[in-house]
């Protein structure tokens, strides 16, 4: 093992909270009590049938990338060439209303994170748990979080009540800024307000499937809002976000920053050359269309070799070919770019 | 360019505007009054900045004091005979603001009635879009079913920010009245929901990100419209997406395809791939079209769509974005497939006849 090259970065690995109970050891005696007394479950998102939102687990663990062991058979040492693993909660704490709650249940959770995950595996690094409906509260458990090793982003929900570009949500970006972050936009969220702008849809297929309209208004929101000019050093790291649909999203974007620029004087070139400096995307899913031509064409049209990052999304699948999962369409020099040159250069990690 | 690139032209998105003033006369007396004294629902703020007056090109406002789209001649002068249009499509944008809704329902009757008499009469070029209350679907069926057999109504007009996704059984009754009378859907941007915020992360802070983000109302609604299993349940029905662009669609339907066959237990009513009810069952105007920055791209983004025989061209007149007629399309485009989206796609889908 020792003689493998590391060539691999996974820059979406997912560890699942087995229960509230697991946050014990890292929650106050107020939030212990409360927790006994009260039945409160935390953080939560339950919103459709829990066989749906499984079927996208290939894993057969009763609770998939609950323990570090389950991460280590299926990924950390199933690749040796794999010289590190960002390891993202994608929790629910902007379900939680209470303020209080979200601070106390993000700390416990990072902490949680740290203990039972960093500390027992060298190759693991992880993102920040913020309680993101709160951008105060939230840029405290950054300040709290930075500098502690291991912790390499910060990580929000795509789902907000209010596009992450708003005045609002300032004081977030100015700590991820101040520490030097990765800012991580994930897939999902519960934060209230329907996934869609005609309301709750039906099944958890139209959410999936619509969640990249979500990416969508996040990164115009971005964009327009100007935090790439205000925090120059800003990374903005779109993660399972699906990839096909960013190059026609940015025409559009263009076409209208054309015609409406003056609205925000402040984005002085085009949105997709912000985007180009500033933004990356993780690989899974890729949504690839089936023609391999036209998969050439779509990677042609990002127009950068450093805006994708190599993820596995474990333990989810997404049902695309391996040939497209393992980058095998690529030529060898590009693919290394994407599974490990694009992260060491994102998140500053040393060779 | 040669005459012959010019001639047969059919614009699909043309808007008229039916002032309150031009509507009265065609509204029981009943609902003048009542209009006079409630009105219709405002929106709850003007929110930002919004490009144009009347989101309208400055040279468009009519000699004759009205605005934009609101005196015929003056549409006629700067549009109809200034490109050889032979046949124009009229989508006024009187929204139905989901309120009283027999209020509603008048405000549709009378606008239907003031675009006879006032539009499609005295002008045979043009075609015009149903007004229904849509939101309520006993309302909107009698609506399509009194003018279901004017042929000079093309297709039945629905904004695309609806009150809930539109493949919901609440919009059946409407959705199966237009399938049977063989009137396709248009779905055209804009509308004002049931108060939901314009996106799946909240309410943005400029006009710029309203209007970039519209295309994610389309989203929704392709979703579903396809999921619920409406093509199963209404196998003639055809849906024109207006004003929607058409960029985004081949990469969500990749993704629809993939994540369909993932969790295609969850919707049993499907028994094709998403992708396959979108190729027959949808139509989509061109402006506003993306505009890649190589030519290359935009023959790729046309080719991954696969649906050059289901676009029809549009203008988007008197509005801002409008397209020219002799720029909307690239040259890159072979003669015959531009000579499809200008004319041919439009008279196969609406049943026209052009000289």
């Amino acid at each position: 093992m020792g003689s493998v090259r590391p060539s691999l970065i996974d820059c979406d690995v997912h560890a699942v909270l087995p229960g509230i109970a697991a946050l014990l050891p890292y929650l106050s005696d107020y939030w212990r009590e409360q927790i006994a007394q009260t039945g409160f479950k935390g953080p939560v998102d339950r919103w459709y049938s829990a066989r749906a939102v499984a079927a996208a687990a290939t894993i057969k663990d009763e609770i998939p990338a609950s323990k570090v062991e389950y991460l280590q058979r299926d990924v950390l040492d199933a690749r040796p060439e794999l010289q590190w693993a960002i390891l993202n909660y994608d929790c629910a704490v902007e379900t939680l209303h209470n303020p209080d709650a979200a601070a106390a249940v993000a700390s416990a959770l990072n902490e949680w994170i740290a203990a039972e995950w960093l500390a027992r595996d060298p190759r693991l690094r992880a993102s920040i748990v913020v309680p993101s409906q709160f951008p105060e509260l939230a840029a405290a458990e950054i300040d709290r979080m930075s500098g502690r090793p291991g912790f390499v982003q910060v990580l929000l929900p795509v789902r907000s009540a209010e596009p992450y570009g708003s005045r609002n949500f300032r004081p977030l970006f100015a700590a991820a800024a101040r520490h030097g972050l990765p800012v991580g936009l994930h897939f999902g969220g519960a934060p209230g307000n329907p996934p869609t702008p005609v309301g709750w849809p039906s099944f958890y297929l139209e959410e999936y499937a619509g969640m990249t309209g979500v990416f969508q208004t996040q990164l115009i929101s971005i964009v327009a809002g100007g935090l790439f000019d205000t925090f120059p050093d800003l990374r903005l790291v779109l993660i399972e976000a699906g990839v096909a649909w960013l190059p026609p999203m940015l025409w559009r974007l263009d076409k209208n920053w054309k015609g409406l620029r003056r609205e925000i004087p402040w984005v002085r070139r085009l949105p997709s050359e912000y985007v180009r400096d500033h933004v990356r995307l993780t690989t899974a899913p890729f949504d690839a269309p089936d023609d391999a031509q036209q998969l050439r064409e779509v990677v042609a049209q990002l127009g950068s070799d450093s805006i994708l990052l190599y993820a596995s999304d474990y333990p989810h699948a997404h049902g695309e070919d391996r040939a497209v999962t393992e980058l095998e369409f690529l030529s060898p020099a590009f693919a290394t770019r994407i599974k490990c040159e694009n992260a060491r250069a994102v998140y500053r990690f040393e060779p | 360019m040669s005459t012959a690139s010019l001639t047969r032209l059919v614009d699909c998105d043309i808007h008229n505007t039916i002032t309150a003033e031009a509507l009265m006369p065609y509204l029981p007396k009943k609902w003048q009054e009542y209009h006079r004294e409630f009105g219709r629902r405002q929106l709850p703020g003007d929110f930002y900045p919004k490009a144009m007056p009347f989101a309208s090109r400055t040279d468009t406002w009519p000699p004759t004091g009205g605005p934009p789209g609101s005196d015929l001649n003056f549409l006629r002068r700067q549009l109809l005979d200034a490109w050889p249009i032979d046949i124009g499509v009229l989508n006024t944008l009187i929204t139905i603001r989901n309120q009283e809704r027999e209020y509603d329902a008048a405000m549709a009757t009378a606008a239907n009635a003031c675009q006879i008499a006032e539009w499609l009469e005295p002008e045979p070029r043009l075609r015009a879009s149903l007004l229904v209350p849509f939101e309520d679907a006993p309302l909107a069926v009698a609506e399509i079913a009194r003018h279901g057999s004017d042929r000079r109504f093309v297709q039945v007009l629905i904004p695309s920010r609806t009150s809930l996704p539109l493949g919901q059984r609440k919009y059946w009754p409407v959705l199966g009245a237009a399938a049977e009378r063989g009137l396709p859907i248009g779905l055209h941007f804009g509308g004002w929901a049931g108060g939901f915020p314009i996106s799946g992360a909240g309410w943005p802070a400029y006009y710029l990100e309203y209007h970039t983000g519209m295309s994610q109302t389309f989203q929704a609604q392709l979703i579903s419209l396809i999921c619920e299993g409406v093509f199963e349940e209404f196998p003639d029905l055809k849906i024109v997406f207006i004003e929607a662009g058409l960029g985004w669609i081949a990469p969500l339907l990749w993704r629809l395809d993939r994540s369909w066959k993932h969790l295609r237990a969850e919707t049993p009513r499907l028994r094709l791939k998403p992708s396959e009810y979108f190729r027959r069952h949808f139509w989509l105007t061109t402006q506003p079209i993306e505009e890649p920055p190589e030519p290359a791209q935009f023959t790729a983004m046309l080719e991954h769509l696969g649906m050059n025989d289901h676009l029809l061209f549009s203008s988007d007149y008197p509005h801002w974005d409008f397209d020219s007629p002799d720029h909307a399309l690239p040259s890159i485009l072979p003669a015959g497939v531009r000579q499809a989206i200008r004319h041919d796609n439009a008279c196969a889908l609406y049943g026209l006849k052009t000289n």
